[in-house]
């Protein structure tokens, strides 16, 4: 716990449309440690996306640092990102984002393939993972023959196939009912109980009720930075 | 590598119409290449072969006599003395082309009539059927007598033993028939055709030809060997006596089939290139779909690179499904061409047979196409930034 997992100091994200600066992101100085569950919130275009964007290593910094586990990510090369996704960030997407010519277990096991791990213990570590998530049977299924929530299940089996440090939740219940939405959340409390650190990305304030610790952005600043019953007296009537 | 490979074949079969209308392409590239070389090198071929049937050691030589400048049967002879282990054989050989020659009230206007020496047989590699060749004694007594073809033997007077010691008037003189020379053409025994000649001694031609000049002369060397010093000495003697080289000439087959060789070579290269041209478009085609593929793929691009592909893992995996793709329409192309070479072989009734340079170029140029033009497309993908292609649905 010597350093955080997560470190920014003075970033910017300047975006140029036509004669004019954009600032998605204004000035963020954020720090995000170990085991914490974390919801950043913010309405459309507030600059949250190209904040979990940076925080994911997809993208780099106008200016400022931005330290992922201790490495500075604003210096690297697009293969170097490639890497530091792969072996410390596990992402979960709204629109799940699995390959759907490939089986269940051939999705789980990409990061493990592109982290070089060999072809038996990248099974058998995805097998683990689907059987986290409760889908081992359904292994050698495709992701078109999975409901919306198995589907957003094997994409969390997915991202927590490689052990990452991080897990990156973008809306993950953006595309489901509310039924499905608790049981996703419900397992992302679980997966944080058991020691996972995860930042989520929502526009709706009663999902972001769920984390620990509540990170609001609104016209690319950070306007409330704090814990969720202090988030939830100031922001929940006006949402 | 593994896994490009079985993404590939995957991502083929995913879209098979698709990639059989892009291996279309490589396909009739390569069968193109493989048909038109085969069929030419299969059909030149056997040219060749005719000419070395032929005789590879025959040598021709024509002049343009005068009265003041002449090459005469005494001066070849002369250079065979000279050169008795170079040659074989030699022949004048003067044609009768105005020749009136009948057999009873039958008129022969289609048969070819030359004076030649005793070695012609040999130097055409005809063999007497019935009698016997004319001998040195008939050229040097200038005898009456003649050895015809079978075509004549049979049309004129029956068969070939009844045909002997016949007479054929030549001009009006009666020429007794001593021999017969065997079938040559089964295929074309007509009128005007192989079988359908006379020989009589060149001795006699001459006295009975226009200006008594020789000027043509055939000769066949023991040795394709020597070929090049007869052709280079005949050439020196012939220039002491005409001082001008468009007066002679000195022709070898060997030196013929060398240059239809080369000239075959050329055609050859020429009709690759342009079938060559046909795998260039086909490589276009693959391009053209990579691209599109890869323009349809930009999310499956997007979340690979997300979970942590780098950019030569995504690179591998366009240019090996475009080298895959091409290979497939390489191997699918390689078999088309070569049956269809046996079979248009078969048509053409010429022993065509896949050439091996061919197959293996046009597989090569296939691997090639496939690695060359789906690079471009592979480079956009690999370089695809991984969140504008989260975006696109």
């Amino acid at each position: 716990m010597s350093h955080p997992l997560i470190e920014m100091k003075n970033e910017y994200k300047i975006y140029i449309m036509g004669t004019e600066q954009v600032y998605a992101n204004d000035n963020i100085n954020l720090k995000i440690y170990r085991g914490e569950f974390v919801a950043i919130v913010g309405k459309s275009g507030s600059g949250k996306s190209t904040l979990m964007n940076i925080i994911g290593a997809l993208d780099k910094p106008t200016s400022g640092k931005y330290f992922l586990n201790g490495r500075d990510t604003s210096t690297m090369t697009d293969d170097e990102l490639a890497d530091i996704r792969n072996k410390t960030i596990g992402f979960i997407f709204q629109q799940y984002n699995l390959l759907p010519k490939l089986t269940l277990l051939e999705n789980v096991e990409l990061p493990l393939l592109y982290a070089g791990v060999k072809a038996s213990e990248r099974r058998r570590r995805a097998l683990e993972s689907l059987g986290r998530v409760g889908l081992k049977e359904k292994y050698s299924q495709y992701p078109n023959q999975l409901s919306g929530g198995q589907q957003q299940r094997v994409s969390i089996a997915r991202a927590l196939a490689g052990n990452p440090s991080l897990l990156l939740a973008d809306e993950p219940t953006g595309a489901l009912d509310s039924k499905t939405s608790r049981e996703v959340l419900n397992f992302l409390k679980q997966l944080h109980s058991e020691g996972n650190t995860i930042v989520m990305i929502t526009h709706d304030n009663a999902i972001a009720l769920e984390a620990k610790r509540v990170v609001r952005i609104h016209d690319g600043k950070i306007i409330f930075d704090g814990d969720t019953e202090e988030y939830a007296a100031k922001f929940q009537t006006r949402n | 590598m593994l896994q490009s490979f079985k993404l590939a074949i995957k991502a083929i079969l995913s879209n098979k119409v698709r990639s059989l209308l892009t291996m279309l392409g490589i396909i009739i590239g390569v069968a193109a290449v493989i048909i038109l070389v085969s069929i030419v090198a299969g059909y030149m071929g056997q040219m060749v072969e005719q000419f070395e049937e032929m005789g590879v050691n025959k040598i021709t030589i024509n002049c343009r006599n005068m009265n003041t400048r002449h090459f005469d049967d005494s001066d070849i002879y002369t250079f065979w003395d000279e050169h008795p282990n170079w040659i074989d054989g030699i022949s004048p050989s003067v044609s009768l082309n105005s020749a009136v020659i009948k057999s009873g009230n039958d008129n022969l206007d289609s048969t070819s009539i030359i004076g030649v020496s005793e070695d012609y047989a040999k130097i055409q590699k005809y063999t007497i059927e019935e009698g016997r060749n004319l001998v040195y004694a008939d050229v040097a007594g200038r005898s009456s007598v003649c050895v015809v073809g079978a075509y004549v033997a049979n049309t004129f007077y029956g068969s070939s033993d009844k045909a002997l010691e016949d007479t054929v008037k030549i001009n009006g003189k009666p020429f007794t028939i001593v021999g017969v020379v065997e079938t040559q053409d089964e295929d074309n025994f007509d009128e005007g055709g192989t079988d359908d000649f006379i020989w009589i001694p060149y001795t006699v031609a001459t006295k009975m030809g226009r200006n008594g000049f020789i000027n043509n002369y055939v000769l066949i060397s023991s040795d394709t060997v020597y070929t090049d010093d007869i052709t280079n000495e005949l050439k020196t003697k012939l220039y002491s006596i005409f001082k001008n080289e468009r007066l002679y000439n000195v022709m070898a087959n060997s030196s013929i089939i060398k240059q239809l060789n080369e000239s075959i070579g050329t055609l050859t290269a020429m009709l690759a290139g342009i079938a060559g041209i046909s795998l260039l478009v086909a490589g276009i085609g693959v391009m053209n779909i990579m691209l599109v593929s890869v323009t349809e793929r930009t999310r499956e691009i997007g979340i690979r690179k997300a979970l942590g592909a780098r950019q030569g893992v995504i690179m591998q995996q366009f240019v090996i499904e475009a080298a895959v793709t091409s290979t497939i329409g390489g191997v699918m192309g390689i078999i088309i061409g070569a049956l269809a070479t046996k079979s248009i072989g078969a048509m053409m009734d010429i022993n065509a047979n896949p050439t091996v340079w061919a197959v293996i170029l046009s597989f090569g140029v296939s691997v090639a196409i496939g690695l060359i033009f789906g690079y471009v497309p592979a480079k956009n993908a690999a370089r695809l930034n991984p969140i504008d292609a989260l975006r696109t649905d």
